[in-house]
């Protein structure tokens, strides 16, 4: 039987039903996302380096994209990989791209679909003018789809991508691909860019750019967001996007607003409301300890 | 959008809704949704790991050979071996001859862990030690302005916390004295790490809410109401209004049952 | 015989691959390939034992009536239809068939409805309610009770609020500064450690499976 002393505000402040917590935490979210503002996003340099470092690769060179995430990292993930691709088929920079994720393949597939359907316009990105292109499969990107134990697909590509890879995505034989021509492994490519929802990443670090040596970026979701600075720090990478604020700075950069600056305002807010929660909940703890103390309990 | 793609839509918010109501409590409109997607999702995953595996990297290399040889007259016969260690890794689920599954998996243990050796030790631990002994610009020690993460003081502290973390995590030896001291750094500077995983893990959860947000509004609610769309007609905002009526007659169900139950004793807990 | 073939087995394939990493001779190089070729494919009916697993399980419940034994049926139905849709569907002449051997299946629009539609909402919502979950659990658990757990709570807040712009520009360009040096520092040599801890785990752990000390992936008998 509860004693009535215990059911003081702080007790109570301390135990309300979470079912409020999310109720509340829904109707600041939709609130935040119905109010028009915008909040600054600063760029990070391992963001920057990564835009910077397409931007300036020659027309032609092919760029080698692994999206290895499922629909679970999707919030944070598909915008970078709509920024990416935008600015790479944009430079008429040519895309290779592997989905190391069981339920990533789909995902990544209508990613170039809408991507290629978005370069059908003339669009203008940092002041500079592309004219509309056609993004054609097999010869601006190929897609190679996916294969089990991603650390051994790694290492097999970089002996050969045909080891791992006979056929892309579509069952064409890589041989029969014009952008394959010439192409055995990542010695060809310009840089590996790993955008991974899961362990994956790892895998792209010691088994790829570990043995092979090639220059590797990230897009990692926010949950791994703090585990990899070791590796920019030793130079294993050499950028790093880390969640949906990564993927905002990205679209700042590449001067192509999407869902991750829309995102980032609701973010603001519901960050205020588990400080909130954070703050009364310790307030709480607090006060009740003091109050136990007084009492001699 | 046509009415065929709204439709479909139209289900995907449902099935979004469906999930959302286990906020509120276990229901079968959550568990029908669970059971769908594990389903859907092992049908998905078959398909791929027969269309993008086993037809590229096997079928298609045997296909130049007749079934009634079992494949053994055609150019590489040699990929049976794999699809027979394959196979046999079935015998997992039989009591009485699991034993042979183990071969195929030794196959694959064994090649698997001796890639990682050379490879983990290098990348995670060689790797690591050198960028921790890096030389420390004594020169530049405060650095340029606020918090200048290239300064002096930044890469002492990096030193000093990798070598402190990895003391804490040395549990062979008591943490006491001089040794005490640097482990207890090294919890300090783990728990500082431990907050900024947090913090930016909050921002991870929020943005997955958020996307659904925005799918329930711009590839949902919009179209229902989207009068420029060629496409559109009355059935648009009919099924719309059809998913409000379920999420409404739903909400109305629960709140009788609560106000049904809400002077009755509750039972007491064991 | 049943238990010593295995442990040999990852013993020969061990530590040739080690040697292999060091060695740039042809015939290593040969041997691995063709290692790597197999293994894609080995690796390819072991993932099939889960969808085995699955229909078993499920199959099993149906057969027992067991509790809840109706969602199975969901189960079921919805993984023999996404296998169907993905088997079949129209070619570039539009003539619909079943399709083994080509990937029309992949291309199928009921296929990729059933993704776009079914997995890729209820997989996104799923994730969605981590939000909930975790502004619940920093409302209940989430204490100062110690040093440790403030600067714990500290190091958070800072990291959230680093793009926060409403007490004025000054405040978010230091706190941004403050934020990314947290990341860049502390952070990052906290991590480094536990990297290099797992990192030697991880080589350990190799060492006594290559070795035979570590038979686990064995099962038991």
């Amino acid at each position: 039987m509860t004693n009535k002393k215990d059911t003081n505000i702080f007790n109570r402040m301390m135990s309300i039903d979470r079912r409020w917590v999310f109720l509340l935490l829904v109707i600041v979210c939709v609130t935040a996302y119905f109010i028009p503002f915008t909040i600054p996003i600063l760029i990070e340099p391992e963001v920057a380096v990564i835009h910077e470092f397409i931007d300036t690769l020659p027309p032609g060179s092919i760029i080698f994209l692994a999206i290895d995430y499922d629909p679970a990292s999707l919030a944070e993930l598909h915008p970078m990989t709509y920024a990416l691709l935008e600015q790479c088929f944009r430079r008429n920079l040519r895309v290779m791209c592997t989905a190391l994720h069981p339920n990533g393949p789909s995902m990544a597939e209508a990613a170039f679909l809408d991507v290629a359907d978005s370069c059908r316009m003339d669009k203008t990105y940092n002041g500079e003018f592309f004219p509309a292109r056609e993004v054609v499969n097999g010869v601006d990107y190929c897609f190679l789809g996916y294969k089990p134990y991603p650390a051994l697909v790694i290492l097999g590509m970089g002996t050969n991508f045909r080891l791992p890879f006979p056929a892309d995505y579509y069952g064409t034989p890589l041989d029969s691909i014009p952008l394959m021509r010439g192409v055995q492994n990542y010695d060809q490519m310009a840089c590996v860019v790993n955008i991974s929802g899961t362990s994956g990443t790892e895998y792209w670090i010691s088994y790829g750019q570990g043995r092979f040596g090639f220059p590797l970026a990230l897009g990692v979701t926010g949950v791994m967001g703090a585990e990899y600075y070791p590796f920019l720090n030793s130079g294993q990478v050499f950028g790093y996007m880390a969640g949906m604020l990564g993927a905002a700075q990205y679209e700042k950069l590449a001067d192509n607003p999407g869902k991750a600056i829309i995102a980032m305002k609701v973010q603001l807010y519901a960050h205020f409301l588990i400080i909130f929660f954070i703050i009364i909940g310790n307030v709480g703890f607090f006060m009740d300890k003091y109050k136990k103390k007084r009492e001699g309990r | 959008m046509e009415l065929g793609t709204f439709v479909w839509t139209t289900l995907g918010a449902m099935l979004t809704l469906a999930i959302f109501s286990f906020l509120y409590k276990d229901n079968p409109f959550y568990k029908f949704a669970e059971h769908l997607v594990v389903g859907v999702s092992a049908g998905y995953w078959a398909v791929i790991l027969w269309h993008n595996g086993l037809v590229p990297n096997l079928l298609e290399r045997l296909q130049d050979g007749d079934w009634y040889y079992l494949w053994l007259n055609s150019s590489r016969p040699w990929y049976l071996i794999p699809a027979i260690l394959g196979i046999l890794m079935w015998t997992r689920f039989s009591k009485k001859y699991s034993w042979i599954s183990r071969w195929p998996i030794a196959l694959y243990i064994g090649i698997a862990t001796g890639v990682a050796i050379p490879l983990e030790m290098s990348n995670r631990v060689n790797k690591q030690l050198y960028a921790t002994m890096s030389n420390i610009h004594w020169s530049n020690f405060f650095g340029t302005g606020f918090l200048d993460t290239a300064a002096g003081y930044s890469e002492v502290i990096v030193f000093i916390g990798t070598i402190a973390g990895l003391i804490y995590f040395f549990f062979s030896k008591a943490h006491t004295g001089t040794f005490g001291v640097i482990a207890k750094i090294g919890i300090y500077i783990l728990m500082i790490g431990f907050g900024a995983s947090f913090g930016l893990t909050v921002m991870a959860r929020i943005s997955l809410f958020v996307q659904r947000i925005q799918f329930m509004h711009e590839d949902w609610a919009l179209p229902a109401f989207d009068k420029t769309n060629p496409n559109y007609s009355g059935w648009f905002p009919a099924f719309f209004w059809l998913v409000g009526l379920i999420v409404f007659g739903y909400i109305m169900r629960e709140l009788i049952i609560y106000l049904k139950n809400k002077d009755k004793p509750k039972p007491e807990k064991a | 015989m049943k238990r010593q073939i295995p442990v040999f087995l990852v013993f020969i394939f061990g530590v040739f691959m080690v040697f292999q990493y060091f060695s740039p001779h042809e015939a290593s190089e040969w041997v691995y390939k063709f290692l790597m070729d197999w293994i894609y494919i080995i690796g390819i009916f072991a993932m099939a034992l889960g969808i085995w697993s699955l229909i078993h399980v499920s199959y099993d419940k149906i057969k027992h009536k067991r509790h809840d034994w109706g969602y199975s049926v969901v189960t079921l139905a919805a993984l023999f239809i996404m296998t169907f849709f993905g088997i079949t569907g129209f070619n570039e002449n539009g003539d619909w068939g079943f399709y083994f051997m080509t990937q029309e299946g992949l291309t199928n629009p009921m296929f990729l409805n059933f993704f776009n539609y079914i997995l890729v909402p209820i997989e996104t919502t799923m994730f969605s309610l981590l939000a909930f979950f975790i502004a619940s659990a920093a409302y209940r658990a989430f204490r100062a009770r110690n040093v440790l757990a403030s600067m714990l709570l500290v190091s958070a807040l800072i990291v959230m609020l680093r793009f926060n712009p409403y007490f004025g520009d000054a405040f978010a360009f230091y706190m941004n500064k403050t934020a990314a040096w947290l990341l860049n520092v502390p952070n990052m040599a906290a991590k480094r450690a536990i990297l290099i801890g797992i990192g030697l785990g991880m080589v350990g752990t190799a060492l006594k499976v290559v070795l035979g000390i570590e038979r686990g992936y064995m099962g038991k008998g």
